[in-house]
């Protein structure tokens, strides 16, 4: 009987705790200055990592996919860039751009990162901006002026990710969107063909 | 640098500062208001420039900053670059001064003081070991201390990226430097010299970077500018993200940008 009462109550709360993640509504998950800072303290922790993990390029860039993929908001970053293209795109078409540009942006940052060897990202501060989280950090490479790294994070795609990163003011949103818009334009506005171009880029 | 110039240039500043109290009054206006977007009425004219500037890094400055840097050794490219960067300063102040930032004026002279003397005329970087990293500053931005707004952009040859008013930034700069004023004009334009071979060891030592902007992006031109305007900006502090000013894109709020938790197109 106790037993039959605790099977009922575990699956009862299983269900129950279901039914909340399924029914809250997105402001439930609010972010906070907190878990933002934790956040961006955990990416630039495995970027360092791998960073002066000594490994060979090919095998960084792969880690450096992995980490964007599971901390980035992929699915807007790609959107965003290809811009108001994105509107005419079947949705098949989209998955396949979303999944070649992830590839291709680890690609092309990823190999920025090796001039970090031996240096160090330091979270310095986060505050709310907009709709979103700002995270301070502030970049030491060898040799270098330290330079400023703002991460702009947010939990609207369900779950807490970055959508933007800010170089000494320079915005990854908007390079890569006059990037990809003219790669588009190159590829004569075809879709597939700009996919194919970043899967070989 | 020998003392004796450092000095020379130190009481050269006291006519400055006389000059600018005069010019004190421009600058209540204050700084003009944060731009936002891309102004470039000219930008087929630019676009010329740029491949014409193209053609120079391509055939001339790339090649020749790639060789000029593999005959100095680490060392002194190192100490060359603080040389530059030293010389730069006396510079920085006259426009801290005019910018009416009295307090950089105070550490960039003293950052000065001690490069010249303790940093062996500049070829080591004491300062910011000890504390006071470099602050640069440009006429440009006295100009927009003083009010005056970005303007067009436009790419100036060989120099590539500018705004009108960062155009006529560059000009004052080269009048105002105290170098010419306290310096034999051999002697200042031997220092210009070295400054330019530190320009040519900045190209060979950041080339992957330029590089990658230059030749392997789509649109060369639009991506320099884009990155030449926001850093500038920044630089200037008119993106303190505090305020959610321009140039911080929200995806999920940016009109020419398509929710994709919203959009039926979404997957």
């Amino acid at each position: 009987m106790a037993t039959e009462t605790n099977r009922r109550t575990v699956l009862g709360l299983g269900l129950g705790a279901m039914a909340t993640a399924v029914l809250l509504p997105r402001g439930a998950l609010a972010l906070t200055v907190d878990q933002a800072r934790a956040l961006i303290n955990e990416v630039t922790g495995q970027v360092t990592a791998v960073i002066n993990s000594g490994a060979s390029e090919a095998q960084m860039l792969a880690k450096f996919e992995q980490i964007f993929a599971k901390y980035a908001d992929v699915q807007a970053i790609a959107r965003s860039a290809l811009g108001p293209a994105a509107r005419q795109a079947s949705p098949a078409q989209m998955k396949a751009f979303t999944q070649a540009y992830q590839g291709y942006i680890s690609r092309k940052y990823g190999r920025r990162f090796r001039e970090f060897i031996g240096g160090r990202i330091e979270v310095t501060g986060a505050q709310p901006l907009k709709s979103y989280y700002e995270v301070i950090s502030t970049a030491y490479l060898q040799g270098e002026a330290p330079f400023d790294l703002r991460w702009h994070v947010s939990d609207k795609s369900g779950r807490d990710k970055f959508f933007n990163l800010i170089i000494e003011g320079v915005n990854m949103l908007s390079t890569e969107r006059t990037e990809i818009g003219a790669m588009l334009d190159k590829q004569g506005g075809d879709l597939d063909k700009l996919i194919a171009q970043l899967k070989k880029t | 640098m020998p003392l004796i110039s450092i000095l020379r240039l130190l009481s050269a500043q006291r006519h400055v500062l006389l000059t600018c109290l005069a010019l004190g009054v421009l600058v209540s206006c204050g700084p003009a208001p944060a731009p936002t977007g891309i102004k470039d009425p000219k930008e087929a004219d630019n676009r010329e420039v740029h491949e014409a500037n193209k053609a120079i890094d391509k055939f001339f400055v790339r090649p020749v900053s790639a060789g000029v840097s593999e005959v100095q050794p680490g060392p002194l490219r190192r100490g060359l670059s603080n040389f530059a960067s030293n010389l730069a300063v006396p510079n920085d102040i006259v426009n801290n001064i005019l910018q009416l930032r009295l307090g950089k004026a105070v550490e960039n002279t003293v950052r000065f003081a001690i490069n010249s003397t303790l940093g062996f005329g500049g070829l080591v970087d004491v300062s910011t070991v000890a504390g006071l990293p470099e602050q640069p500053t440009d006429f440009g931005e006295t100009l927009h201390v003083w009010g005056f707004g970005e303007g067009n952009y436009v790419e100036l040859p060989v120099f590539g990226p500018s705004t009108e008013r960062d155009m006529f930034g560059r000009i004052g700069d080269l009048v105002l430097d105290p170098i010419w004023y306290v310096l034999p004009t051999g002697e200042a334009l031997a220092a210009y010299g070295l400054v330019v071979v530190d320009d040519l060891n900045y190209r060979d030592r950041y080339s992957a970077t330029i590089d990658s902007i230059l030749y392997e992006s789509a649109d060369s031109y639009a991506q320099a500018r884009l990155l030449y305007l926001q850093n500038r900006r920044y630089s200037l502090g008119q993106t303190t993200s505090s305020d959610g000013a321009n140039g911080f894109e929200d995806p999920y709020a940016d009109d020419s940008f398509i929710d994709p938790y919203e959009d039926s197109n979404g997957n």
